[in-house]
C-alpha cells in the first residue's frame, strides 16, 4: 500500500492562500515501559485547509487521524515537520503563544460527556475561553446568552449542569464554547460519533450553518465516510499514519483511486437493501 | 519471568544500599558519647577515647560506613556495642518469634478477609453492613488499645491465655500456640478489617464487569462464576493491599511484642534503638527492608500469575 | 457540587452529624482544659492513689494519685496537637508534589514516585523509634518525622486523581481555550481533589493519633507530660491491680478515632451519592402478569415469540419506572430480525429480558416470552440458566471487556462445553479448536493459548461468537455486535453471522442502531422508539417504504443518499458575511 506519485501529488500540493498548512508531520509516542521502542503514529502527513473550507479526514481506529488534530492544537508533541497557521509556524509554539492562538484555533471533541466538566455550569464552561483571553467575568457572562442562542439552546441553560442535558445538547454547548472567540479554524474530532442518527443530522446542519455565516474553516475528523462526504469540500483518507488519497468529496467517496479507500467504501454498509447487495458483491469481487 | 525477578532483586539491592547509607549517616549525626555511656560517668576521658577508638568511632563517618558495609556484605553484622553479642546471632535468635507472629497474622488475614470480603461483595445487604462496620472498627481502634482490651478480657479476667511470655514451637507446640494466639489475634483484627474491605470492593467491581454477564449468558452457574472468574480477578488488588498491610504489621509487632513480652525483633527494636546501638539498629533496618522488598516481590509475582495483563515482559 | 451542599449533606447523615458533634466536643473540652479541670495534671497526692470517682475527681485518681480528668484533658492537648502538626507536615509535603507530579508527569513524577516508594517501604514505628534515638525525645520532632512518613498517602491520592483529571477531555478543552496551567488547576483540578483530601485528612489524623499514642505507650514520648498513650502505658503497668484505669484514656482515644473514621465515611457518601441508587431491598418478585395485548394478530413464531413485554426498574422510593411498554416480536429459525432504535429506546432491555439477564433492579412486569413454545418470563433463575448457552446465546457489543482477562481464550471456550456437554479436557480442547475454525480464525492452536489482551478487537469478537456457538444454540441475541469495530472488520463479522444463519438455521435477534447493518444482514426489522415497537416488516419494506413517521424520520437522517458537498469556492464565505 505504498502511495504512488500520482496519489501523493494532491496531498503534498499546497495552496498559497491556505489558512492551515501541515507538511511532512511526524508524531511518535513513547513505548510502554523503559527503553521500549517508540511507536510512530504519523509518518509524514501533509494537508492544508483554506479559509471557509472543510477538509474531511477519514480513517479507521488507530490510523492517526485524531493525532493530526491534536498536533495542530499542541496537545501532542511534534517530532518533525511543519504546521503553519495563518502564515506562522506553530508546531513548537511556547505556552504563551499557544494561549494567544486559542483565539483563532478551537476544537470540538468526540465525547460530549467528558468534554464538559460535570461540576461546572454550562455558563461557566462557555465563559472559560473568554476569561482565558482576559475578558472580565461580567462581560463574559453577558456574552454567554448570545452563544447559547447561536447554537439554538434556551438561555436558561447557562445556570444548569451538563448532566441535565442530552448528548446532542451537550455537543451544542461544546460547539458554542469553540465559537466563543470567533476562531478561524475549528478542529472537529469525531463530533457526531457518539450521537444518535437523528441528533447527528441536526448537529451537522448546525455546523454547516455556522460555517456559511462566519466563514470558519473546519478540519473534520471522522471514521464515517458518509458523514465526511456530507460535510467536507475535500476529503483526505488516512491509513496507518499516512495520507493515501486526497481529493474533492464527490470524487474520493464515489470513484476512489486508492485500493484502501475502495475497500473502506465498499465495507461501509448503506441503508438500502438492493444498494447494499450490490456493494457487498463488489466488495467480494474486489478482494 | 526470571528476568523480571532478577531485575526486581537488583532494584531491591540498590534500595538496600541507599537506605543503609542514609540510616548510617543519620544515626551518626547525634554525638551520643558511646564510650561514656558504656564506661559510666566516672571513667577517665582517656579510657573513653580508647573505647571509642576500639569501636572505630574516631574515624570519619564515611569510613565507618564503608567498614560496616564491607563486613555486612560478607554476612558479618558486627557485635552489639552494649551487650557484645554477635548481632547476626542475636537477630537470628529473635527472628522465629516475630516470624511466627507475622505468618500467623498473614494466614488468619488471608483466610478470613477473603471469606468475609466475598461474602459481603456477593450477598450485599446485612453481610455487607457487617463487613463495613468491622472495617470502621478495625480502622478506628488503635491496635495496641485493642490488644490491651484483649489482654484484660482473655488473660486477666478469663485467664485462658498467659498475659506474657513466649514458648518456642520446638519446645512445646501447645505452649507455642497458647502464647502466640492472643498476639496474633490482636494484630489480625485490623488487617482482616482492612483487607476484607478491599476484597469486598474488588469483588463488587469484578461482578460489574461485562464478562460476568457474558459468562452468565453462557449458562454457567453463579457459584462457578464467582469462585473461578470473579475471585481470580478480585485477588490482584486485594493482594497488593495485603502486601502493604505487611509493612504496617512490622510496626504493630513492635507494640504487641512489647505488651506480651515476646522476645522478638519488635521488642529488640525498642530496647536497642533507645541506646543508639548502631550495629544492632542497622541490622534491624536491613532486616525490615529485606522483608518488605521480598514481600512486595512475592505479591507482584502472584499478581502477575493471577492477571496475565499485569505480567512484565 | 458546592461546598455548602456537601457540608449540609454530611451533617444530615446521622453518623456524620454525630461524629462531627463528638469531635467538636472533644476539641472544645481539650482547649478549655484549664477551665474544666480544677486540678493540675501533674499534681499528685500519693495517699489518694487508685481512688475511685468522687466529687472533686469525677473520674477518680491514677496510680500516682493524679486527677484522671485533668490528665485526659491536658493529655489531649499533646495528643491532638501532635497529630495536627504531623497532618500539617504531611499535607504541605504531599499535596503540592502530588499536584505537580500528576499534572506534569515526566521526570519529576518518576523521581517523586521513587522517593515515595522508598518512604513507604519503611515501617513507620521502627523509623520513629530510631528517630527518637537520633533526634531526642521531643514529641514535636517525632511528629514532624511522622508527618514525613504519612505524606506519601496524600501524594499518591492527589497524584492519582490529578493524573486522571489530566486525561479528561475538558482539561484539553480548557487548554485549547487558552487557560494557563494555574488557571486550569484552580478551575478543574482543585475542585476534584478537595473532597478526597478532606476524607484522607480524617483518616490520616486517626493514624497519626494512634501512632503517637503508640509511641507514648512504649514510653518513647515526651517524658513526664500527660498524654493518652502514656496514661494507657501506666494503666497497663497496673492492669492486674486496677484494670479500670484503661477505661478513660482508651475511651478518649477510641472515640476520637471512631469519630474521625465515621466522619470520613460521611463525607465520602456525601460526595459520591449525587445520584440516588435503586433500593437494594430484596423484594418478592411477583410473576409477570399476562400481557394485555396478548391477542396480537400475528401468529406466534416457533423459536422466539415476545408478546406484550413490559420491563420496569425499581426507583429508590419503591415505585417502578417502566422503560419497555408492551413489545411484540418474533424470530423464526434461520432468520435474522433487526431490532432498531436510538439510545434509550428500550431495545437492549428487550434483548436482556429474553436472556433473563436484566441488570440489578430491572424485571419483566408483564407479558410473555416463549422460546421453542416454552414460557420463560418469570422462569426461575435455575431453569433460565439451563436455557442459556444451550438454546439461547449472547454476543455483546464491546469485545474486549467481555472476555475475562485472567484466562486464555482456550480456557474460556472450553468452560461452557465442559459444563453443558460434559466433555473431558481433551474433547473440550478439540471442540474449542473446531469453534475457532468455525469463526474463521487462522491458526486456532496458537489462538487457544493467547490471553484476551493479546488479540485484536475483531478477533475478540469472533472468539465471543465462537463462545456463543459452543453448545450449538438455536437463538443468538446479538447486542450491537459490530458497533465497536471498524467497517472492514464489521463486514467480516456480518458475513459470519449470515453464514451461521444459512448453514445452521440459527435465529438471530440483532440489536442495532445502524441501518446499514440492517440492510446488510437482516431478513426482517422491528423499529423501536421510546419503549414501543412502532413498525415491523421485511427489511425491504421498512427501508424502502416505511409507514410510521418515526421510521421515516430515522431514514431521513441517513446520509448515504445525501449529495457530497460541492468543491470549495474562494468567495463562498465572504459573500455571505459581507
Amino acid at each position: 500500500m505504498k502511495k504512488t506519485p500520482a496519489d501523493a501529488a494532491p496531498s503534498d500540493a499546497t495552496a498559497p492562500d491556505a489558512l492551515l498548512d501541515v507538511r511532512d508531520l511526524r508524531v511518535r509516542f513513547p513505548g510502554k515501559g523503559w527503553r521500549a521502542p517508540e511507536t510512530e503514529v504519523l509518518e509524514g502527513v501533509g494537508l492544508f485547509v483554506r479559509p471557509g473550507e472543510t477538509l474531511g479526514l477519514v480513517g479507521e481506529s488507530g490510523s492517526g487521524k485524531s493525532t493530526i488534530g491534536r498536533a495542530v492544537l499542541g496537545l501532542v508533541p511534534v517530532r518533525s515537520g511543519s504546521i503553519t497557521f495563518h502564515g506562522e509556524r506553530i508546531e513548537h509554539a511556547d505556552p504563551r503563544r499557544r494561549r494567544a492562538l486559542s483565539r483563532d484555533l478551537q476544537v470540538i471533541f468526540q465525547d460530549p460527556y467528558t468534554s464538559l466538566n460535570p461540576s461546572r455550569t454550562i455558563g461557566d464552561t462557555l465563559a472559560e475561553p473568554l476569561i482565558g483571553q482576559g475578558t472580565g467575568a461580567r462581560e463574559a457572562r453577558g456574552r454567554v446568552a448570545g452563544l447559547l442562542e447561536r447554537v439554538h439552546l434556551p438561555s436558561d441553560a447557562a445556570g444548569r449542569l451538563p448532566r441535565e442535558f442530552s448528548g446532542g445538547q451537550r455537543q451544542r454547548v461544546a460547539i458554542a464554547r469553540a465559537l466563543a472567540l470567533r476562531p478561524r479554524l475549528v478542529i472537529c474530532d469525531e463530533p457526531v460519533s457518539a450521537l444518535d442518527l437523528t441528533t447527528q443530522r441536526t448537529v451537522l446542519d448546525l455546523l454547516l450553518e455556522i460555517q456559511r455565516e462566519t466563514g470558519v474553516s473546519y478540519l473534520f475528523v471522522s471514521h464515517d465516510l458518509a458523514v465526511v462526504r456530507f460535510m467536507s469540500h475535500r476529503v483526505s483518507v488516512i491509513h496507518r499514519g499516512e495520507i493515501v488519497e486526497t481529493g474533492d468529496a464527490a470524487t474520493v467517496t464515489s470513484e476512489p483511486r486508492h485500493d484502501y479507500t475502495r475497500t473502506l467504501l465498499l465495507a461501509s454498509p448503506v441503508a438500502d437493501v438492493a444498494g447494499q447487495r450490490r456493494r457487498r458483491a463488489a466488495a467480494g469481487a474486489g478482494v | 519471568m526470571l528476568n523480571f525477578i532478577a531485575r526486581r532483586i537488583a532494584a531491591g539491592a540498590v534500595l538496600l544500599v541507599v537506605i543503609s547509607f542514609l540510616s548510617y549517616l543519620l544515626l551518626s549525626v547525634p554525638h551520643i558519647d558511646v564510650g561514656r555511656q558504656l564506661l559510666g560517668e566516672s571513667a577517665s576521658q582517656s579510657a573513653i577515647d580508647a573505647k571509642n577508638a576500639s569501636l572505630g568511632l574516631d574515624e570519619p563517618v564515611l569510613r565507618q560506613y564503608a567498614n560496616w558495609f564491607a563486613h555486612a556484605v560478607r554476612g558479618d553484622l558486627g557485635t552489639s556495642w552494649f551487650t557484645s553479642e554477635d548481632v547476626g546471632q542475636a537477630v537470628g535468635n529473635r527472628l522465629p518469634v516475630t516470624a511466627s507472629l507475622m505468618l500467623g497474622v498473614t494466614a488468619v488475614t488471608t483466610v478470613l478477609a477473603f471469606l468475609l470480603g466475598v461474602w459481603a461483595g456477593v450477598r450485599r445487604g446485612a453481610a455487607d453492613r457487617f463487613v463495613q462496620v468491622l472495617g470502621v472498627v478495625g480502622y478506628a481502634l488503635p491496635g495496641f488499645l485493642l490488644t490491651l482490651v484483649l489482654v484484660l478480657v482473655f488473660a486477666v479476667r478469663l485467664r485462658w491465655f498467659p498475659a506474657i511470655g513466649y514458648t518456642g514451637f520446638t519446645d512445646s507446640p501447645s505452649g507455642w500456640l497458647s502464647t502466640i494466639t492472643l498476639p496474633v489475634l490482636s494484630l489480625s483484627v485490623a488487617s482482616v478489617a482492612g483487607v476484607s474491605q478491599q476484597v469486598r470492593g474488588a469483588v463488587i467491581d469484578a461482578l460489574r464487569q461485562d464478562y460476568v454477564r457474558t459468562l452468565r449468558a453462557r449458562g454457567l452457574p453463579a457459584s462457578r462464576i464467582v469462585f473461578k472468574h470473579v475471585l481470580r480477578n478480585a485477588s490482584a488488588p486485594a493482594l497488593s493491599v495485603l502486601g502493604m498491610q505487611f509493612v504496617g504489621l512490622l510496626g504493630g509487632a513492635v507494640l504487641v511484642e512489647q505488651i506480651f513480652g515476646l522476645p522478638g525483633i519488635g521488642s529488640m527494636t525498642v530496647t536497642y534503638t533507645a541506646r543508639g546501638d548502631i550495629p544492632v539498629i542497622m541490622a534491624l533496618v536491613m532486616l525490615t527492608v529485606v522483608g518488605v522488598v521480598l514481600i512486595n516481590l512475592l505479591v507482584d509475582i502472584l499478581i502477575g500469575w493471577l492477571n496475565p495483563k499485569a505480567r512484565v515482559a | 457540587m458546592s461546598t455548602g451542599r456537601t457540608l449540609r449533606r454530611v451533617l444530615r447523615n446521622p453518623l456524620g452529624g454525630l461524629s462531627a458533634a463528638l469531635l467538636l466536643l472533644i476539641v472544645a473540652a481539650v482547649l478549655l482544659a484549664p477551665v474544666i479541670a480544677s486540678q493540675d495534671p501533674g499534681a499528685s497526692s500519693l495517699s489518694e492513689a487508685f481512688a475511685g470517682p468522687s466529687g472533686d475527681h469525677p473520674l477518680g485518681m491514677d496510680s500516682a494519685g493524679r486527677d484522671i480528668l485533668a490528665r485526659i484533658l491536658y493529655g489531649g492537648r499533646t495528643t491532638l496537637g501532635g497529630a495536627l502538626l504531623a497532618l500539617a507536615i504531611a499535607l504541605a509535603l504531599g499535596v503540592p508534589t502530588g499536584l505537580v507530579a500528576g499534572y506534569r508527569g515526566g521526570r519529576f513524577d518518576s523521581a517523586a514516585n521513587w522517593t515515595v516508594n522508598l518512604v513507604m517501604a519503611l515501617p513507620a514505628m521502627v523509623v520513629l523509634l530510631a528517630s527518637r534515638a537520633i533526634l531526642g525525645p521531643d514529641v514535636h520532632v517525632l511528629m514532624i518525622v511522622l508527618g514525613v512518613l504519612v505524606a506519601p498517602s496524600f501524594f499518591r491520592l492527589v497524584r492519582g486523581i490529578v493524573a486522571n483529571v489530566r486525561g479528561e477531555l475538558y482539561v484539553d478543552a480548557a487548554k485549547v481555550s487558552g487557560l494557563s496551567d494555574t488557571r486550569i488547576i484552580a478551575r478543574h483540578v482543585l475542585t476534584v481533589v478537595r473532597g478526597p483530601i478532606i476524607i484522607q485528612v480524617a483518616l490520616v489524623a486517626g493514624i497519626a493519633i494512634a501512632l503517637q499514642a503508640g509511641l507514648e505507650f512504649l514510653g518513647v514520648g515526651s517524658g513526664s507530660t500527660a498524654t493518652w498513650g502514656a496514661m494507657l502505658n501506666e494503666a497497663f503497668q497496673n492492669i492486674q491491680r486496677a484494670p479500670r484505669l484503661i477505661l478513660w484514656p482508651g475511651l478518649a482515644l477510641g472515640l476520637t478515632n471512631c469519630a474521625l473514621v465515621l466522619l470520613a465515611g460521611a463525607v465520602r457518601d456525601a460526595l459520591e451519592d449525587q445520584t440516588p441508587r435503586p433500593a437494594r431491598r430484596r423484594r418478592a418478585r411477583p410473576a409477570p402478569e399476562p400481557a394485555e395485548s396478548a391477542d396480537s394478530a400475528a401468529p406466534r413464531a416457533a423459536l422466539l415469540s415476545v408478546r406484550g413485554l413490559t420491563v420496569a426498574y425499581a426507583r429508590p422510593d419503591g415505585t417502578d419506572k417502566e422503560v419497555v411498554h408492551g413489545v411484540d416480536l418474533d424470530v423464526r429459525p434461520g432468520e435474522i430480525l433487526g431490532l432498531v432504535g436510538e439510545s434509550g429506546s428500550g431495545k437492549t432491555q428487550t434483548a436482556f429480558s429474553v436472556l433473563g439477564l436484566l441488570p440489578e433492579g430491572g424485571r419483566v412486569t408483564r407479558g410473555s416470552i416463549t422460546v421453542n413454545g416454552r414460557e420463560t418470563a418469570g422462569l426461575r433463575e435455575r431453569d433460565h440458566r439451563a436455557l442459556r448457552g444451550r438454546t439461547l446465546a449472547y454476543v455483546p457489543q464491546e469485545p474486549m471487556s467481555n472476555l475475562d482477562p485472567a484466562f486464555t481464550i482456550g480456557s474460556q471456550l472450553m468452560e461452557p462445553v465442559r459444563h453443558h456437554l460434559g466433555l473431558g479436557r481433551k474433547e473440550a480442547a478439540d471442540k474449542a479448536r473446531e469453534l475457532l475454525h468455525l469463526v474463521e480464525i487462522p491458526d486456532p492452536d496458537r489462538t487457544l493459548r493467547l490471553y484476551p489482551h493479546e488479540i485484536s478487537g475483531g478477533m475478540a469478537q469472533r472468539v465471543l461468537i465462537a463462545g456463543a456457538m459452543s453448545c450449538d444454540p438455536e437463538l443468538l441475541i446479538a447486542d450491537e455486535p459490530t458497533t465497536a469495530l471498524d467497517v472492514r472488520v464489521q463486514a467480516e463479522v456480518l458475513d459470519l453471522l449470515r453464514r451461521l444463519r444459512d448453514e445452521r438455521g440459527l435465529g438471530v435477534l440483532l440489536v442495532t442502531h445502524n441501518l446499514g447493518v440492517v440492510a446488510d444482514v437482516c431478513d426482517r426489522v422491528a423499529v423501536m422508539n421510546a419503549g414501543r415497537i412502532v413498525e415491523t416488516g421485511t427489511t425491504e419494506q421498512i427501508l424502502g417504504s416505511p409507514r410510521d413517521p418515526y421510521t421515516r424520520t430515522l431514514l431521513a437522517a441517513v446520509l448515504d443518499d445525501a449529495p457530497a458537498r460541492a468543491p470549495w469556492q474562494p468567495r463562498e464565505a465572504r459573500t455571505v458575511t459581507a
